[in-house]
């Protein structure tokens, strides 16, 4: 009796104080340093300082300038230059877009085979639904870098070399959207086989409306919270896996190179001193993930209490 | 009605309140009440859901579950304040003083150990007996309570038992360190309807030889009917009604407890219907003024809507009903 | 119990089935095995004798099933890029990445359990406070970029500890351990600090959530109850039951780590599987990075199958086959 109360009364002291007070400012803060990222994503040519991919700006004698506050720094370059003698902040707005770009590619493709193969498996069930929840079982035993790695390694073994750097950015989008189906299908999957045994649908079924119909109609709209969060987070996901490839030098190429590349360039030269061509785009790297991830973790609080 | 001598009632509660703090305000969900139980005595603390009364049970345990806090009142044990000790000091009185048996024996014992080690670390918390013969007195124990094979189940884990046999246990294990006072809460909602009656009549059979008080919190009437020797009815946080059983079953005064009686079946009157009161409890964040028993009243007049009524005695009971105060004058 | 290991043993055997046969198709498909192992110069015939000679041109089925032979008896066939057999090369390898991933997990394991149940006893403390908003920065921190800052601070900045390489090692059979030597041990601290960090996090956070659920739970309430001491109910009734559930986590995150070494072993030149599977992916030498694939597989698998059994010992929920209830 009173248990329930009890229990009422906490998630009332925990839903309003915890909630609003607790959590919002930070997920506040977390979706304007996202926006932030996405605008100067996608007005990198217009944000940034120079053109990065344009070589023939490109002075060497301006490699290895050291951010503006150190000494023998340039007010021409904030952050200071790469070992090119590439604007530091340039590039890394750029690289961003790149992660972005293959972080959102990605993750759409995910969601697609993903939200499809729950929606199949949780409405046919039977065979169907027990030969696909074993595949992603199987592939869920393996990490997605693995499975990045190895769709990776097989399209670079089948193209010729000559075009790795060019199919780069399609091969990166591909191998990470495959590695992350597995978690839509399966909430997705989880909805539906709820939803199925409830009367609407069978009420549905009924009166003659086409299964396909009643998916995407009414199931479809009741999954879309938890595969709001699940997106969200595969977002920060894919874009660590998109900079880990990146960062092992199989991913996006030195001439179009994401945040992962430009730590990867960078790391060469810690040793001789020149820290800020990695640490920078690792900083940018990391706040942009830190955003995603916190804004990930309010919505699953927000859509769904009971998780917390 | 505490028997007039001079040793004081094995508990008291005296003007407990317990509450809430919530961003809106405080929430009282338990305002202001004094209960008593003597030794060996049962009462019964009967309500609907949200009355308070698994709340009162877990403040004298001294196990409000945070938020929840006791805003005011004290809670005696033999004349002791006990709801000042520290933890460390209360939970020497749980167990070995006062016992408790919770509402879902399913989720009450710790699934991963066996009955018997759950039974012999709570004798060893409170005895000096050393582990063989604190399985021996465990049991002593599942024999008491009527498990079948007892020697063999000692090993068995929580699982392997049915609900009816886990309430047993969980009932064995609220009497391990014999203590003078049980506090059983909701005991048998979540059991068979069949298996019910023979875990009450075990219960009482049981308190009645250990001269155990039992504080009895249901919002079942038929089982208060059979068991408690007195009864509190509380309503919206607060005591309406209490007196000996027989005495607040057939003469009962406060128009709830006459609705909650008309809701017990009768094998021998010959009318068939059940009475039934309409409405619902307020919610704690919307409880009205004066008598928060005002809206469902059928007897409610002017002065219920406006004044609150404090507990008087009627006969043998103690009512607190705008009804009877103006013409027994005074408060209790 | 028995009943219970052969179920999972099977479904063990169905997995690395599946696994060998995507090991089958990248080896069968991408590459030409041929050109991988004659000069350009060759010609057609020799080649298709070759091809003939070798199985090439029997039906598919047939191949997967010589491919399953070789692999049982641990032929692996000869790494396009250096010509050496693939077992050798990859069984030289695999202490390096175990020893990694052991010490890497074990240090996940015993820094992440205590932070987690201190922050699930006692959530509103500032240190439970400052493990929690830690967990949330190393669960975005990439794996690779906190090696680099390891590396910038303890190798020229510092100059404390080794950057790269396992150091000394010491050969013991087939087994080569740098466990042994202070070199080696010095060599473990930055790369296992790095690849375990994440595991870190995420076990805390796991103990934390979990430890916070028993602590709600009836038997928790009815322990305290009985009068049994703060200590009896923390770490002997709610640990336990926290734990069921952290070792699957666990054991499975042993799986994850042998792979985030990749990553690991990447940036600090640590000479283990990873290493060679990420040599072999750029250099397209599809008979290590499918024998990678299997070896992995074989962990993953090996690795689930304890943590399933280790589970069943744990929960006695799950001893099905003893537990007839009795009686009501």
């Amino acid at each position: 009796m009173t248990d329930t109360n009890t229990r009422l009364l906490y998630r009332i002291y925990d839903s309003d104080i915890g909630y609003s007070f607790r959590k919002s400012r930070i997920a506040v803060a977390a979706t304007i340093v996202t926006l932030i990222y996405f605008l100067a994503a996608i007005f990198a040519p217009l944000v940034a300082p120079t053109n990065p991919y344009d070589l023939a700006s490109l002075n060497l004698s301006d490699a290895f300038t050291p951010p503006a506050w150190v000494e023998g720094g340039s007010s021409k370059f904030l952050i200071g230059a790469d070992d090119q003698g590439r604007d530091l902040l340039s590039a890394i707005i750029f690289g961003a877009r790149m992660s972005l770009l293959v972080g959102f590619a990605s993750t759409f493709l995910a969601f697609v085979i993903g939200v499809s193969v729950g929606l199949v498996a949780g409405f046919r069930g039977g065979m169907v639904d027990a030969i696909l929840m074993r595949i992603a079982d199987i592939q869920l035993s393996f990490p997605a870098i693995l499975v990045a790695l190895l769709i990776d390694g097989v399209a670079r073994s089948v193209m010729p070399s000559d075009m790795h750097d060019t199919i780069a950015l399609w091969v990166l989008i591909f191998s990470i959207g495959i590695s992350g189906w597995v978690n839509f299908a399966r909430t997705v999957r989880g909805s539906c086989m709820v939803e199925r045994g409830k009367e609407y649908v069978q009420a549905a079924r009924v009166i003659g409306i086409k299964s396909t119909t009643i998916m995407v109609r009414h199931l479809l709209p009741n999954v879309m919270g938890p595969v709001l969060v699940i997106a969200t987070i595969q977002l920060a996901v894919a874009i660590l896996l998109e900079a880990a490839l990146s960062f092992l030098g199989v991913g996006m190429p030195l001439t179009k190179p994401s945040l992962g590349t430009l730590i990867n360039t960078g790391q060469n030269f810690l040793y001789s001193g020149e820290w800020w061509i990695t640490i920078f785009p690792g900083v940018a790297l990391a706040i942009l993930v830190l955003a995603v991830n916190l804004v990930g973790d309010w919505m699953r609080d927000a859509l769904n209490p009971k998780l917390r | 009605m505490a028997p007039q001598n001079d040793s004081p009632p094995l508990l008291e509660v005296r003007n407990l309140s317990i509450e809430f703090p919530t961003r809106r305000g405080t929430l009282v969900a338990v305002d202001d009440i004094s209960l008593h139980i003597d030794q060996g005595e049962v009462l019964g603390v009967v309500g609907e859901s949200g009355a308070g009364k698994s709340l009162t049970g877990n403040a004298i345990i001294g196990l409000l579950e945070h938020p929840g806090r006791i805003a005011s009142g004290e809670i005696l044990l033999n004349g002791k304040r006990i709801d000042n000790l520290s933890y460390e000091q209360m939970r020497r009185i749980r167990g070995r003083d006062i016992g408790a048996v919770f509402q879902d024996p399913l989720t009450s014992l710790n699934p991963l150990y066996t009955v018997s080690r759950q039974l012999v670390e709570t004798i060893k918390v409170h005895t000096d007996l050393d582990t063989g013969a604190a399985r021996a007195r465990a049991l002593e124990l599942l024999e008491a309570v009527g498990i079948p094979a007892a020697k063999e189940r000692l090993s068995s884990y929580p699982h392997e038992f049915s609900g009816g046999m886990r309430q047993r246990v969980v009932i064995a294990l609220a009497l391990a360190a014999e203590p003078r006072l049980i506090i059983a809460d909701e005991p048998t909602t979540a059991l068979d309807v069949s298996i019910q009656a023979q875990i009450i009549a075990l219960l009482k059979r049981l308190c009645a030889e250990r001269g155990t008080a039992v504080m009895l919190v249901t919002h079942d009437m038929g089982v208060i009917a059979e068991t408690a020797d007195r009864v509190a009815v509380m309503y919206a946080g607060r005591v309406v009604e209490t007196g000996p059983v027989a005495s607040v079953i057939q003469n009962a005064h406060h128009p709830y407890t006459s609705g909650l009686m008309g809701s017990i079946p009768h094998m021998k009157h010959g009318v068939n219907r059940l009475t039934q009161i309409d409405g619902a409890m307020p919610r704690l964040n919307a409880i009205p003024q004066g008598c928060a028993f005002n809206p469902r009243c059928e007897k409610v007049f002017d002065r219920c809507r406006k004044e609150r009524p404090e507990l008087i005695s009627i006969e043998q009971n103690e009512v607190a009903c705008w009804l009877y105060q103006s013409d027994v004058g005074g408060v209790s | 119990m028995i009943a219970f290991a052969v179920r999972r043993f099977i479904q063990a055997i169905v997995v690395l089935l599946a696994v060998s046969l995507i090991a089958f198709v990248m080896f069968k498909y991408v590459g030409d095995p041929i050109s991988q192992m004659v000069g350009p110069e060759t010609p057609i015939d020799q080649r298709e004798a070759l091809r003939e000679q070798l199985g090439l041109n029997d039906p598919v089925p047939l191949q997967f099933m010589h491919y399953l032979g070789d692999v049982v008896q641990g032929n692996f066939g000869r790494s396009f890029r250096t010509g050496l057999a693939v077992d050798r090369v990859l069984l030289e390898r695999i202490p390096a990445t175990l020893e990694l991933a052991i010490v890497a997990v074990l240090y996940a394991v015993v820094a992440g359990i205590p932070m987690g149940v201190y922050s699930g006893l006692y959530p509103d403390r500032w240190l439970s406070k400052f493990f929690q908003t830690v967990s949330l920065i190393g669960i975005s921190l990439p794996t690779f970029f906190v090696g680099v800052i390891l590396i910038y601070i303890f190798g020229p900045t510092l100059n404390l500890l080794p950057t790269f390489g396992r150091g000394e090692v010491v050969h013991i059979g087939f087994w080569s351990t740098g466990l042994l030597t202070v070199s080696g041990l010095k060599s473990i601290i930055l790369p296992a600090f790095t690849l375990g960090m994440f595991q870190l996090t995420l076990i805390m956070r796991l103990v934390r959530s979990e430890m916070l659920e028993v602590l709600r739970t009836d038997y928790i309430k009815f322990a305290r109850a009985r009068g049994l001491s703060n200590r009896a109910v923390n770490f002997g009734h709610a640990l336990k039951n926290t734990l069921v559930p952290v070792i699957t986590v666990i054991g499975l995150q042993l799986g994850q780590v042998i792979a985030f070494a990749i990553i690991t072993e990447a940036v600090f030149q640590w000479p283990g599987m990873g290493l060679l599977f990420l040599q072999a992916i750029q250099f397209a030498d599809v008979p290590v990075m499918s024998t990678y694939l299997l070896v992995v597989a074989v962990f993953f698998v090996a690795i689930n199958l304890v943590v399933d059994l280790l589970y069943y010992v744990i929960d006695p929920r799950l001893r099905l086959d003893r537990a007839v209830a009795q009686g009501g």
